[in-house]
Formats: structure tokens, C-alpha cells, sequence
């Protein structure tokens, strides 16, 4: 049942896309969203929209596999697009009690939606194709110039990855621990609010002390590594750009430079 | 009636998502009240999955499950009495002790039962009996206690529910020998005062040859062999294949048949063996 809590999943693969250096994958994401907030009309909502779907076809990820990510945002994208719908400005199609809608109103509902959807995809391309822990390596050293401002960016990109290292065990191990005491009658979905509250107790408390108990000998096991922080510390997968990272940061720099052309121009 | 009636039974995790995976493909058993059943299978061949099934904690994707003539999978009110009547012990169930005191832990079950305090005293300290927790140890924390300690009081939780059925997932996994050797008897006494239908996951051959009437072997999520132990073991190549092994018994009597020496296959406790060759020395006379 929690096994389908999915957090940012990613689907191994060897494509171009998935050989790209996280670095780039980060840069290029953010260029991505630059161009997306730059972008005011038909033509360059379509040019982005070929960028998206160039990627994900270059990194196999099926559109339906995107498409699913984006149900649980499906809420919001429908309450957006009813608010830019229904409190349109300029000429009114059509009135009914407060509402107006207007060409302007569903002008701006479509490209509203169509921006959201484009977003969310984008980050989850990202996290499709990146392993967290080489997300987190090339996040750290995209921030390595804040440590001159005593920001301790190795740390914490070393405990995000030890977070999201033990998101799965955790889950397993709440999922394990629930079904043992169920097995001795625990009921944890019936029963009043307080009942509840107080049925998670048999959960919470072994699973604290599974947790404090992984991070003790994770503690251990790093000390008896000898590992002092990032003093010093050198790594065993370098991060290196190589073509296709220029390559991918061409692509950037042209997406930017044509929605900025297209802007100028209000094609 | 059997206790236990399993009909097609097919179980597959993930489903619909590239990490799909049957576990437990199509099962048919029956098990019969009393009986003390072996279940053994290579790693990720469906045991635990299997026995999930068998007190509702899991529900099947195909097929069915019947419980002393009760469907777990028809209401979560069949499945809660379920869950009292057959008894499931995971692995390392060390882990799910939480409460203050080791005597609260083991009235947990008990307690969800909605028995009064005095039936549920009773059950804790025969519970408790059952396992070998001496009644010094009930009100200390079961986080003190040593690893072999804490296994006994987790187990003790599950048989102070007086289930008819007591299912164990590897109960002696990580114990020294004296430890496994300890529970193993705990656990054949509760099946022989109480009566109850005893299943036991384990991977050793030894210990399972010794004690289980009823032999279960998995291999892939399928039932591969069911049978007397006798008849289970006689399938050393088979087991071989599918990742087992016999026990030590058996081996040496294989091995011994080998070599010429005329003597049963379906040898599988070290008591018969010393009976057999000892037996055989005296018809060759002394070597
Ligand atoms: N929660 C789960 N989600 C997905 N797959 C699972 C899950 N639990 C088990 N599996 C898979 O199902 C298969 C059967 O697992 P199961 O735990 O039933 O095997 P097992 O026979 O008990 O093994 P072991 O002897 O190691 O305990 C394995 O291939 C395992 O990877
Ligand atoms: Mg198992």
C-alpha cells in the first residue's frame, strides 16, 4: 500500500539523456523555466513544447508516464484555470451572475495550464532520469561557491542523500511493522479519531527506535571509514562535462535566446 | 473440513508498473487441523508472501483463501477475527516489541482481543510460560533485553492470543544454536499441549526434518513438492536444483549409497542414521 508512494522515482536507462551530467540536467532545467516564464505566445509555447518532447522521447520516457506524475496536481491546474476562466479582463464573450469570460480570460487559462504542465513535467524529467545520489553530488557542487559564505554545502548535501537514501527502508520498514501489529489485532483504520491516534503508537515506536538504532550504526560505519566531512575529501565518481553536456547547453542557450526573439517580436 | 484452504491463489506486487513481480502463482493447499507443516523454499520463493495471505494481512489477486470456513477477504470484521485465530510470528519480530514493560507487550494481542484483565493475565503468563520468559524479566523494558530475550517475548505476544493456527516466519533466524534449539522445543510444546495447526518457515533442513509432519516446498511462487518429510527428501536432486538442500542425514546417506553401501534413501534425522549404521556396523562386524 505505501510501496506507491513515489517520491521523485527514477527509471535507470542508458539514453543520452540519462548520461547527461546532473550539473548540466540542473542547468538545463532551470534555463528550461526561465524560457517557460519568458514565454508569451503561441509560437514559443510550442517551441518549448518541442524541447519537452524531444527530451523525454531521447530518454524513453513515455508520455503517459508524465502524464501520471501530474495527477496529483490535477486540483490545482483545474482551480487555475477556472480562476484565469472566470475573472478575465477586456471584452466580455459571455456574463452570467459575477463572472465574465472574456477572449483575454481564456487566453490566459490555456497558456496558465499549459505552463504548469510544462513545468512539472520538466522537473520530473529530471528526477526520471537523475539518481537522487547524483542529483545531490552535482547539486553540492553547483553550490560549491556558497561555502565562501560559510554555507556548510557539503553537509547538507550529505544529509539529503542520506535522506533520501532511507526513504525506501523506511517505508518498507512502516510497512512491515504495521502488518506485525496488525497481526496481533491492531486496528489502525477503524475505529474514532482518538482511537487512531492512539493505534499508531505500536507503529511510531518501533519504527523511532529502528531509526535512531539505523543511524547509530550509520554513524559507525561512516567513522570506521574514516570520513571527517568534506575536508579534503575527494570523490570516486568525478563529475566531468563532456560533449553532450556542451551540446545540452547550446540547446539552453537557444531555447532562451528564440523565446526572447519571439518576444520581442509579440509573434 | 480443512483449517486452511487455499484455491488458485496468485499474488503480484506492483502490478502495472515495470516493477511488477509474481510472487505466489497459483497455490492450491489444504492443511488439516493439528498438523505441524514444514514450509521451506529458496529466498524470494513467495513464503512470506504466502503466509500474508493466510490471516488477511495480504489479499489475493486470484483466488481464495478460506479460514476455518471464513473468506479474511470478505469484510475487515472477518478478517480482525482472522487475524485472532491464526497467530502470525514475522521474521525478526523483535522489531515490532514497543510497549513500556515486556508483561504490557505480550498483553497487547490479549488486550485488542477485548478479554478481561483477568483472562488476560492468565494468557500473558502462560504465554510467557510457553517461551521460557521467566516472570523476573515482566517488568522490565523489552528494549533491554539480549536479542534471543526479545524474540521469545515477541513470539510469547502472538501465542498469548491462543491462536488455533500459529504461523512462524524463520523464528530462529540470528540465534546461537542453544537459542534455536530453545524456541524449536518452545514451539513443539505449544504445538502439543494446545493442539493448534503449527506452520513454520524455516531454512534448515535439520531442524524442519526433525520436527514437521508435513513437508511444503516452494520454488518460484509454485507449490514444487508436498509430502511427508520421507517422501519430500527422497527428491534430493530435485531440492538440489531448486537452490536447497537435504539434511546432513540424508547427504551422509546418499553419499554412503554411493560408495555401495546398502542402505535407505529417505534417511532424514541424524537419530535414525545412528540407528541404521550402527545396525549395519553389527552385520559387517567390527571395522
Ligand atoms: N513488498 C514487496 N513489494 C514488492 N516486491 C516484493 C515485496 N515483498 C516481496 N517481494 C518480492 O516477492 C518475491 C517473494 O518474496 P517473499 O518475501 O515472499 O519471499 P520469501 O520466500 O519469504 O524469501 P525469504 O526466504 O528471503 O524470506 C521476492 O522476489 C520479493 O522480491
Ligand atoms: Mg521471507
Amino acid at each position: 500500500m505505501l510501496k506507491n508512494v513515489t517520491l521523485g522515482q527514477y527509471f535507470p536507462g542508458a539514453t543520452p539523456v540519462h548520461r547527461l551530467d546532473p550539473r548540466t540536467k540542473l542547468i538545463f532545467l532551470t534555463g528550461y523555466i526561465v524560457a517557460l516564464f519568458l514565454a508569451k505566445n503561441w509560437a514559443s509555447y510550442a517551441l518549448i513544447f518541442f524541447t519537452l518532447a524531444a527530451v523525454s522521447y531521447t530518454a524513453h520516457i513515455k508520455p503517459k508516464t508524465l502524464l501520471s506524475g501530474l495527477k496529483p496536481l490535477l486540483f490545482i491546474v483545474v482551480f487555475t484555470a477556472l480562476i484565469n476562466l472566470l475573472y478575465g479582463t477586456g471584452e466580455p464573450l459571455y456574463t452570467f451572475w459575477i463572472f465574465r469570460i472574456t477572449r483575454q480570460g481564456i487566453h490566459n487559462a490555456i497558456f496558465m495550464v499549459l505552463r504548469i504542465m510544462m513545468l512539472v513535467c520538466g522537473t520530473f524529467m529530471l528526477t526520471y532520469t537523475t539518481s537522487p545520489l547524483s542529483l545531490t553530488d552535482g547539486l553540492e557542487l553547483l553550490l560549491n561557491p556558497l561555502k565562501k559564505i560559510r554555507l556548510p554545502v557539503h553537509e547538507l548535501s550529505m544529509m539529503m542523500s542520506i535522506a533520501l537514501r532511507f526513504i525506501p527502508t523506511l517505508i518498507e520498514e512502516t510497512d512491515k511493522i504495521m502488518s506485525a501489529q496488525k497481526a496481533r489485532g491492531a486496528a489502525f483504520d477503524t475505529g474514532k479519531l482518538t482511537d487512531r491516534a492512539r493505534a499508531l503508537l505500536p507503529l511510531l515506536v518501533p519504527l523511532f527506535v529502528g531509526a535512531f538504532r539505523r543511524a547509530d550504526e550509520l554513524a559507525t560505519a561512516m567513522e570506521c571509514r574514516c570520513y571527517h566531512g568534506g575536508e579534503g575529501r575527494t570523490r570516486m565518481k568525478q563529475l566531468r562535462f563532456s560533449g553532450i553536456d556542451f551540446a545540452a547547453f547550446s540547446l539552453c542557450a537557444l531555447l532562451i535566446a528564440a523565446v526572447c526573439v519571439l518576444r520581442a517580436f509579440g509573434l | 473440513m480443512p483449517i486452511i484452504k487455499v484455491e488458485s491463489l496468485t499474488h503480484v506486487y506492483s502490478r502495472g508498473t515495470p516493477f511488477e513481480k509474481v510472487a505466489v502463482d497459483g497455490i492450491d493447499l489444504e492443511i488439516e487441523k493439528g498438523e505441524f507443516v514444514g514450509i521451506i523454499g529458496h529466498t524470494g520463493s513467495g513464503k512470506s508472501t504466502f503466509i500474508q495471505h493466510l490471516n488477511g494481512l495480504l489479499a489475493p489477486h486470484t483466488g481464495r483463501v478460506i479460514i476455518d470456513g471464513a473468506d479474511p477477504a470478505s469484510s475487515k470484521e472477518t478478517a480482525r477475527d482472522i487475524r485472532f485465530k491464526v497467530g502470525l510470528v514475522f521474521q525478526y519480530p523483535e522489531y515490532q516489541l514497543f510497549e513500556e514493560t515486556v508483561y504490557r507487550d505480550i498483553a497487547f494481542g490479549p488486550r485488542n482481543m477485548g478479554l478481561s484483565e483477568q483472562e488476560i493475565d492468565e494468557h500473558v503468563r502462560r504465554a510467557a510460560y510457553f517461551v521460557g520468559v521467566p516472570e523476573s524479566l515482566f517488568e522490565s523494558s523489552p528494549l533491554e533485553l539480549s536479542g534471543g530475550q526479545k524474540r521469545r517475548v515477541a513470539i510469547a505476544g502472538v501465542m498469548a492470543m491462543r491462536p488455533q493456527v500459529l504461523i512462524l516466519d524463520e523464528p530462529t533466524a540470528g540465534l546461537d544454536p542453544a537459542g534455536r534449539e530453545n524456541i524449536l522445543e518452545n514451539i513443539c510444546n505449544y504445538h502439543r499441549t494446545t493442539g493448534a495447526t503449527v506452520l513454520l518457515v524455516s531454512h534448515s533442513m535439520d531442524d524442519i526434518a526433525r520436527i514437521a509432519s508435513r513437508l511444503i516446498v516452494f520454488s518460484h511462487g509454485r507449490v514444487a513438492l508436498d509430502g511427508a518429510p520421507a517422501d519430500v527428501f527422497s527428491h534430493a536432486a530435485e531440492l538440489k536444483d531448486m537452490g536447497l538442500a537435504v539434511p546432513q542425514a540424508t547427504e551422509i546417506a546418499l553419499a554412503l549409497k554411493k560408495r555401495g553401501v546398502d542402505i535407505e534413501e529417505s534417511i532424514y534425522t541424524i537419530n535414525y542414521l545412528r540407528k541404521l549404521l550402527v545396525s549395519l556396523r553389527g552385520e559387517v562386524g567390527p571395522c
